[in-house]
């Protein structure tokens, strides 16, 4: 395949992750080796517990590894400060949280503005709006939309600064298939579109079959790792 | 505008009640400071002006009689920049339409040159004719309180003779900026007023032709004022000096001191407490509202942002606050100023009392207000910048309780909803500690004011139902022989009458010394007595004399010890006297003895200073006209009058000082009860609507509110009467001068009063927020995850 000829974006040796808080101590990685493709679109599968929000946390720089390298094109995520992984962030990240985590007191258009403001090449929020599909509900507040609709916003709030990798943790969780289809749409489109190496954390079995690439996790360890052949167009999963 | 500024204007509408409540608290706090050294600022600034524009002497001094010839000596001692020698003598007034005897302090104004010193400001009219029997100017305060102008007539008996004379001015000195007839509580312009004659005229009149008996020098800058008092005294002794004072002694400027020293106690103390619980109300809302926003903050911080934007952007949010407060309170501070300044138009007469505060009162209010909302921001915002991104992804995990004293088994025997709220409140220990501080700092505020009014009825009750009991006091022009008594006792309506003798003396115990006049009074005196600091009557037996608390203080003396006494008068020799008690006095610096000891020490035969009188009320009038007609007296007072006009003024200050106090103490109590209310609130509304789909009523419900905010007021209580007698403690400490000391006492009243108060104000905030549980809307609380 041709993804496989390119250099890969991310590289991860070894990660652990482990969590003290007292006397316990979580092992919430134990050494997990990946690396993903420019471009690519990662599904991660997983029983509740696995380590997936860790790994997916620890990749997007919201969180410190305990030992073991990630790299991201020819950065050491793992040896930055504070400031630097602010700056990737700003700079090449896109994140789509589980719980849509809009501003309760900005608008639609206003919420993917946060983003747009302080990167450096962004689409106009209008624009990133209409790529998910809610051009027409700019000025809604979050209270005024659907559960979908609220995780469109965030989508677009996470593509708004054509981000390198968009890091999505379980986008469908709230939502029922018609509008996780719709959501997974939008995924797909910006994935196609905007080339962005695009890593999705799912309960949802059924939604592996649109991805290039399924990445199964257990007990902080990658189990198993399956390419599709063929992918399925979102409209043709369901749930 | 960026999204982030707009989130800021949108919190800033939906949080407006929380906010303002804030913002008040500031209000106030900037009001005070305006308010405090804006007054300050301007009585002093508006006291130099007319000093400096009016000459104002530096160094006073009276004698019996001098020669004229002194003055060029005086005018040549090293240091002294001018001399104003004059007549100055109090006389007894009858003035139209008033029946008490009024008293007018007479004093000469050069024929022919030019004040030299306290030049007069005339208002209205001219200066008299040189050597003009007739014309006089007379103080604006007097002239108003008759309705005098140029033109109108009065009657003075001068040196024994009856005149009558023809206003031709009217004016203010700054001598007599606050003028008060002595045994007076405060000015009566009805009553005492101030008469400037011609120097000819009132030299015919005491015949002190070319003689003065009084002096006023002002000093070159730089010239030792204590040294030049020393060498005046020596060349004034032979002439009867009675000792030469500066302008710390003058009776006007002591007042005005008295007033200024005041004024900045009360900017040093109200203006920080407001500030202090303004800063807890910032600490605790946004304490708060980072913890509703921890996701958005993660979300902000995982999309780029960093700790410090988004640390300064809830900072903006604390600053718009503030800008209101400053906004509000300088605003209120002006107001309040303007309305000050009329208050004390009433009291101290100047030309002109503006309210002026310079830009720097301003800056000082606006960066203490600005300063107190960064210290309350300071322990969230480190918050922020610490919270790792990460927090974003996961939901907020519930809140973590404690079971408390599990040992005790309070948890089977408190009532579910008190256990419910005691552990609520226990959960945030720091925010519970914070509205418990500023609940009490609003009961302290209100104690640390509302008990100068008890402590005023205290003073007046001990000094004039317990100590002053007289109904007035006649003080003779000069001592009079010991007969004088009897005449007085025939006089119309006279039921006691009791003799006291003054004579003139500086005190003095190592380096210390004052001026004062030692009163001699009867063995077992009745209506004039002495009361030592238990309140007990001192019977003044024996040659030793009795020192006010405060003067004892001050020569450093107690009961026991013996001090250097220097008369001045009579063979102004010098002697030593034990002091054999220390006494009660609230007002001047006083010493008493007993009278024929007094009468003893300047050696001369048994004399009276005046005559303390108890009269019937019922021949009052018939009295009065007879006092007004009596030829040997220069002053009369009359307690019982004063003491009626003293209080009407005093209930009148009281009510718009209870008025201010109580709105800026209920503001406090308000914002802090309703901010606390609306925390508690907004993290149990979920709790509160999952009760009430258990089936709970509101009132069940709101109970628990209710509950939470009574526990917190109730604990705050004593902490605020705690915290209110310190502040009353470092009031009345500021206030204690040489003139005025106000005793320190906090009564029952003050703490109830302040915890009624706060008590009010709490439950109108609480009632506020029980609206919203009302209006709480079940399925939407239920739905949103917070
Ligand atoms: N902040 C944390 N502190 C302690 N343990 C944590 C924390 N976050 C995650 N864990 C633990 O790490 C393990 C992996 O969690 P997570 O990565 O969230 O799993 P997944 O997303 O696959 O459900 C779990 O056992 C979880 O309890
Ligand atoms: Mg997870």
């Amino acid at each position: 395949m041709l993804m496989e000829l390119e250099a890969p974006i991310f590289r991860v040796r070894a990660l652990a992750k482990v969590y003290r808080s007292g006397d316990v101590e979580v092992h919430a990685l134990r050494g997990v080796d990946f690396e993903a493709a420019a471009g690519e679109f990662v599904v991660m599968l997983g029983p509740s517990g696995s380590g997936k929000s860790t790994f997916l946390n620890i990749v997007g720089g919201l969180d410190a590894a305990t030992t073991g390298e990630v790299w991201f094109e020819d950065h050491e995520l793992t040896g930055m400060s504070e400031r630097e992984l602010t700056l990737y962030r700003r700079d090449h990240v896109g994140f789509v949280f589980q719980f849509y985590n809009l501003v309760p007191s900005l608008t639609a258009r206003e919420n993917v503005a946060l983003v747009t403001d302080i990167a450096r090449n962004p689409m106009r929020a209008e624009e990133a709006l209409e790529l998910v599909g809610l051009g027409a509900r700019l000025d809604h507040f979050p209270a005024q939309l659907s559960g979908g609709e609220q995780q469109r916003v965030a989508i677009a709030r996470a593509i708004a600064k054509r981000p390198e990798v968009l890091l999505c943790d379980e986008p469908t969780w709230a939502l029922d298939s018609k509008t996780g289809v719709r959501v997974l749409e939008a995924l797909m489109t910006v994935n196609a579109d905007l080339g962005a190496t695009t890593l999705v954390i799912t309960h949802n079995a059924a939604i592996r079959e649109i991805a290039h690439r399924v990445v199964m996790f257990g007990d902080g360890r990658i189990v198993s790792v399956a390419v599709n052949e063929r992918r399925l167009a979102a409209a043709d999963v369901s749930w | 505008m960026l999204a982030l500024d707009r989130k800021l204007l949108r919190d800033l509408v939906r949080l407006w009640p929380q906010a303002l409540a804030i913002a008040l608290v500031m209000a106030a706090g900037v009001a005070t400071l305006v308010l405090g050294v804006g007054t300050h600022a301007s009585l002093d600034e508006t006291r130099s002006t007319f000093y400096e524009r009016n000459r104002f002497a530096d160094v006073f001094a009276s004698v019996t009689r001098a020669p004229g010839a002194l003055v060029a000596e005086i005018a040549a001692v090293p240091g002294v920049q001018s001399v104003e020698p004059r007549i100055e003598k109090l006389a007894l007034l009858s003035v139209p339409g008033l029946s008490a005897p009024a008293t007018g302090l007479f004093v000469s104004l050069p024929d022919f040159v030019p004040q030299r010193l306290n030049l007069l400001t005339i208002r209205a009219g001219r200066l008299p004719e040189p050597g003009d029997e007739r014309e006089a100017v007379v103080s604006e305060p007097f002239a108003k309180a008759h309705g005098f102008g140029p033109g109108s007539r009065f009657e003075a008996i001068l040196n024994g003779r009856k005149r009558t004379l023809v206003i031709v001015g009217i004016a203010l000195s700054p001598e007599f900026i606050y003028a008060i007839g002595p045994w007076d509580l405060m000015p009566d312009d009805r009553r005492y007023g101030i008469v400037w004659m011609s120097e000819r005229a009132l030299a015919g009149a005491y015949d002190l032709k070319s003689a003065f008996s009084t002096v006023h020098l002002k000093l070159l800058s730089g010239a030792s004022e204590r040294a030049i008092i020393e060498t005046l005294d020596g060349k004034l002794a032979r002439y009867g000096g009675r000792g030469a004072y500066g302008r710390k002694d003058q009776l006007s400027h002591a007042f005005l001191d008295a007033e200024l020293l005041q004024l900045k106690a009360m900017s040093r103390i109200t203006p920080p407490i407001f500030l202090l619980a303004a800063a807890l109300l910032v600490n605790m809302t946004l304490s708060r509202l980072i913890a509703l926003e921890r996701q958005q903050i993660g979300l902000l911080k995982a999309v780029g942002y960093s700790g410090g934007t988004i640390a300064a952007h809830y900072l903006k949010f604390v600053a718009a606050i503030t800008l209101v407060g400053i906004v509000l309170g300088a605003a209120a501070g002006v107001w309040l100023g303007n309305g000050a300044a009329r208050l004390y138009a009433d009291f101290f007469r100047f030309p002109f009392l503006l309210f002026r505060t310079d830009p720097s009162t301003y800056m000082a209010g606006g960066a203490a207000a600005l300063g107190a909302g960064v210290f309350g921001a300071l322990r969230a915002l480190r918050e922020v910048m610490q919270l790792p991104p990460a927090i974003a992804m996961s939901p907020p995990a519930p809140p973590q309780y404690r079971r408390m004293f599990v040992g005790l088994g309070l948890s089977d025997r408190l009532p579910r909803s008190v256990l419910m709220v005691v552990r609520h409140l226990a959960r945030w220990p720091l925010r519970t500690a914070s509205a418990i501080v500023g609940v009490a700092l609003a009961t302290a505020i209100l104690t640390g004011t509302l008990w100068v009014f008890q402590a005023t009825e205290f003073m007046i009750d001990t000094t004039f139902h317990r100590s002053e009991r007289q109904d007035a006091t006649i003080s003779f022009v000069q001592e009079m022989p010991e007969r004088a008594l009897f005449d007085v006792a025939r006089l119309p309506g006279i039921l006691a009458v009791e003799p006291y003798r003054n004579v003139a003396a500086k005190l003095r115990n190592g380096g210390v010394e004052r001026r004062v006049a030692i009163t001699g009074k009867p063995a077992g005196a009745m209506l004039s007595r002495v009361l030592d600091i238990d309140f007990r009557p001192v019977p003044l037996e024996g040659a030793g004399i009795a020192l006010t608390d405060m003067l004892a203080r001050i020569l450093r003396v107690g009961r026991g010890d013996v001090i250097e006494v220097e008369l001045l008068e009579g063979d102004r020799r010098t002697t030593q006297l034990p002091v054999t008690d220390v006494i009660k006095g609230y007002f001047g610096l006083t010493a008493y003895m007993n009278i024929d000891a007094a009468n003893r020490l300047p050696r001369e035969a048994d004399r009276i200073s005046g005559v303390h009188i108890r009269y019937d009320a019922v021949r009052q009038d018939e009295l009065f006209g007879r006092l007004k007609e009596l030829p040997k007296a220069s002053f009369i007072a009359l307690q019982r009058v004063s003491l009626q006009k003293f209080r009407e003024t005093l209930a009148r200050n009281i009510l718009t000082m209870v008025t201010i106090y109580v709105s800026l103490g209920a503001i406090i109590a308000f914002g802090v009860v309703y901010n606390f209310a609306r925390i508690t609130l907004s993290e149990q509304g979920h709790e509160l609507a999952s009760l009430r789909v258990l089936g709970f009523t509101r009132g069940e419900v709101s109970g628990l509110l209710i509950l939470e905010i009574s526990l917190v007021v109730l604990v705050a209580q004593p902490v605020g009467w705690l915290f209110g007698y310190g502040f009353a403690a470092w009031t009345a400490a500021g206030f204690s001068t040489e003139l005025v000391r106000v005793p320190l006492i906090v009564g029952r009243d003050a703490y109830g009063y302040a915890t009624a108060i706060t008590l009010m104000a709490a439950l109108v905030s609480a009632l506020v927020v029980r609206r919203r549980i009302d209006r709480l809307d079940l399925v939407e609380v239920l739905k949103t995850r917070e």
